[in-house]
């Protein structure tokens, strides 16, 4: 039987995109199949960037200009199921839908994970309520692809720069670009308190790499997506996939079924919708997901293909700790890279979170990553004042935007069973789809969490030299959401992970140490669904480092092996 | 010229965005900035083709390179669904109310115009302050807006002059120019 293409590819994000480029070059043909629009590069030789997307808060913050448009793809979400089918519509960690994904919105902090966070079931005790597991791999394996993932991204960033680092086989391909003024300044107080801040390694261009330019610092970064190109993700997998002339990229067409033979288990291809809403069927010899964490296990309930017992549980996401400094004097956050610094110590045992473990009954804690950033910019510090004669001074004096520094801990979520996405019973999207639902209910080690970390990072502030000092999470803990109205009760985190979790127990896990679902061995999920545990660290690069490896023993390529160097003392 | 409010409705948002956020010292204040004009546009952005809801990219022309904002963009089928229902109302068509009905930004605005009062640009500022507390749902609406066009790239209609962006000290976009390495790591 002829096929249309060796691969359909369902999401354009940094999974996909990382799988196409390796298929296409090792000599597959493959159609990417994206349901949003197409705003990053002309999909024609040279293939330019589009130079739609700009520095424009209204057009990217406001007006859902990546999409997806929570009226046209609604999701749906409850804590629990006392409060019945939903408490909320519209919404849900919404990662952009559109050519590029996920990787667009992207400010580009890529830290690897390090060797305990693939091993945390053997390395550390249970936590009753978590299904606590080691990874099917470990660190050492996957380490020449991370090397391989920064080298395709483009990564900029110091090797010896963060003493707590798992071991490397090489250099990042850039070096750091320039420090922030507020980060320095937050960075430098960390210090003094103790603490182990470092340059971020980012996906962005210190540089000129790859025929792409070096970032000029506007500001404009994190959910914006680079109007001159200098974000390597993931213009350049898409760029160096469609330059095979083996890559046929579809926007505006919606996945929405996966289509199993007569067996029942073997995919023969991929049922989806175009922009006028006609079907297609296109048919392959592998089927490649990645939609991502929640459009993932949604597009395998639709078409009943899984282990429906796992797929959409353990819903991870990263439980955000916010401590913010005001200070007496402009920090312009606005100017620079998003982020420049981060600080690794609140993952790490430390003896007095080790006590408030203890006295909060949990056997350890583990925090997550922490991002030494500001706010930069003003509808969005407009729309958290109040009206009246406050918003104008306010305005004038920005305390909350030119005057704030912020620090995000991106807490470790430990995987829940009941943590889950599924099919929402009544609520549908345009195209008539059911909503994805999601039912979420942080454990309370992530409360404990940031109950611990906050004050401590709040005194790093005033370290700093900020004169108030507050803090806040999302989701909210109880005693913080008592005080205020939540108008969306779901999680503000983008890093969505676990809802098709690996493993080499088929009974226990969707998808095997390849990525490769148990039961349908032609359909491969190379996105953050196969996430075991979530760690404390940006998603991203880990999902690209896992997208290479699966995409080259999907092609029968050598597995990539490195040598573990010496650190440079 | 309003392009969908009427002259009279167009005063009584300038009005009151002049509540909401006030003149004071070096800020104008919303009407100065042109908020009613931002939110006519809004409110009138299918009457223009393509309609006003995205502006172009990449650049503007204010830090060089050309000037694309002022092309707007086209919008996909869905798109336009989604925007003519959050401005219009669904209005009882079946493709806008999948999930419900939907009130629009324009029977909003008319309907909570009208219950400011015909004399509202006339009445204290204090009368003023207390018939937008009484409408609580319509002054919400308002204010977010009010502060989309305030602070948003001029192109949209507001933020007239850049002194939205210039009170606050606020650069707005720098592309293609940037930043130097010194204007990222120094103090001021």
């Amino acid at each position: 039987m002829v096929m249309d293409c060796d691969a359909v590819i369902v999401g354009t994000g940094p999974a996909g995109a990382t799988v196409a480029e390796v298929l296409t070059t090792a000599g597959w043909s493959v159609v990417m199949l994206e349901k949003g629009r197409n705003h990053l590069l002309s999909l024609d030789a040279p293939f330019e960037p589009l130079g739609e997307v700009s520095n424009d808060e209204l057009k990217l913050l406001f007006r859902h200009f990546l999409g997806p448009d929570p009226w046209l793809e609604p999701r749906t979400f409850r804590h629990d199921e006392t409060e019945g089918d939903r408490i909320h519509v519209g919404d849900v960690n919404n990662l952009p839908s559109t050519i590029g994904g996920g990787g667009i919105h992207a400010d580009g902090k890529l830290p690897r994970f390090r060797e305990i966070d693939f091993r945390i079931a053997s390395e550390l005790a249970p936590v009753d309520g978590a299904e606590l597991v080691d990874w099917p791999l470990d660190y050492d394996e996957l380490e020449p692809y991370y090397a391989e993932a920064e080298r395709v991204v483009g990564v900029a960033g110091d090797a010896d720069a963060n003493p707590f680092a798992a071991w490397r086989s090489g250099p990042y391909p850039m070096p750091p670009g320039p420090d922030m003024f507020c980060a320095a300044l937050t960075s430098d107080a960390a210090t003094q308190l103790g603490y182990h801040p470092y340059r971020a390694p980012t996906g962005v261009n210190s540089v000129e790499y790859d025929g792409r330019p070096a970032c000029n610092n506007c500001g404009f970064c994190g959910y914006f997506g680079c109007p001159i190109d200098a974000k390597g993700d993931p213009v350049a997998p898409l760029r160096h996939a469609l330059r095979t002339g083996r890559c046929d990229i579809r926007p505006e067409s919606y996945a929405t079924e996966v289509l199993l033979d007569s067996s029942g288990r073997k995919a023969r291809g991929v049922r989806y919708l175009d922009a006028d809403g006609n079907a297609h069927e296109v048919s392959a010899r592998h089927v490649v997901l990645g939609a991502g964490a929640f459009e993932t296990p949604r597009l395998l309930q639709r078409s009943g293909v899984g282990n429906a017992d796992v797929v959409g549980r353990f819903l991870m996401y990263h439980f955000q700790t916010f401590a913010m400094g005001i200070f007496p004097f402009r920090l312009h956050a606005h100017r620079g890279r998003s982020v420049t610094h981060l600080m690794d110590d609140p993952i790490l045992p430390d003896p007095a979170a080790d006590t408030a473990a203890r006295e909060a009954g949990l056997p350890w804690m583990r925090g997550g990553i922490v991002e030494h950033g500001g706010a930069s910019h003003p509808i969005t510090e407009a729309i958290h004042l109040s009206p009246g004669e406050d918003h104008t001074r306010l305005m004038l004096g920005s305390p909350m935007r030119d005057r704030m520094a912020v620090f995000t801990m991106q807490g470790e979520d430990l995987p829940q069973a009941t943590n889950r996405v599924d099919l929402d019973p009544h609520v549908t999207d345009a195209w008539g789809l059911p909503a994805g639902r999601v039912t979420y209910s942080p454990h309370r080690h992530e409360i404990e969490c940031a109950r611990h970390w906050a004050p401590r990072l709040e005194a790093v502030m005033r370290e700093a030299g900020a004169t108030h000092t507050f803090w806040a999470t999302s989701p909210a803990l109880p005693e913080h959401a008592a005080r205020r109205r939540i108008t969306n009760p779901s999680p503000i985190s983008r890093h969505v992970m676990g809802t098709a979790r690996m493993g080499n127990d088929a009974r226990t896990s969707v998808c095997d140490r390849w990525q490769r679902l148990h039961d349908v061995d032609n359909v491969l999920v190379a996105d953050s669904s196969v996430f075991p545990t979530g760690a404390g660290y940006g998603p991203t690069l880990t999902i690209v480092a896992l997208a290479i490896r699966a995409a080259r023993a999907l092609a029968d390529l050598e597995p990539l092996r490195s040598q573990r160097q010496a650190r440079v003392p | 010229m309003p392009v969908w409010l009427t002259e009279h409705e167009h005063a009584v948002v300038a009005a009151a965005a002049d509540r909401l956020i006030p003149p004071y010292d070096a800020h104008p204040g919303g009407a100065a900035l042109g908020v009613a004009d931002f939110i006519d546009a809004l409110l009138g952005a299918f009457t223009f083709d393509p309609p006003r809801i995205w502006a172009g990219g990449p650049f503007s022309g204010r830090a060089g390179g050309d000037p694309s904002f002022e092309q707007f963009m086209d919008l996909s089928a869905l798109e336009e669904l989604a925007w003519r229902t959050r401005i219009e109302g669904s209005k009882g068509m079946v493709e806008r109310e999948r999930n419900g009905a939907v009130i629009g930004w324009q029977q909003q605005y008319h309907e909570g115009i009208a219950a400011l009062g015909r004399d509202f640009c006339d009445v204290t500022p204090d009368e003023q302050d207390a018939r937008l507390d009484r409408n609580p749902e319509f002054k919400a609406l308002l204010y977010a807006q009010s502060c989309e066009g305030a602070y948003a790239a001029p192109e949209y209609g507001g933020n007239r002059g850049l002194r939205g962006w210039a009170s606050i000290q606020y650069d707005g976009d720098v592309q293609p120019r940037g930043y130097t390495d010194e204007e990222v790591a120094g103090r001021d």
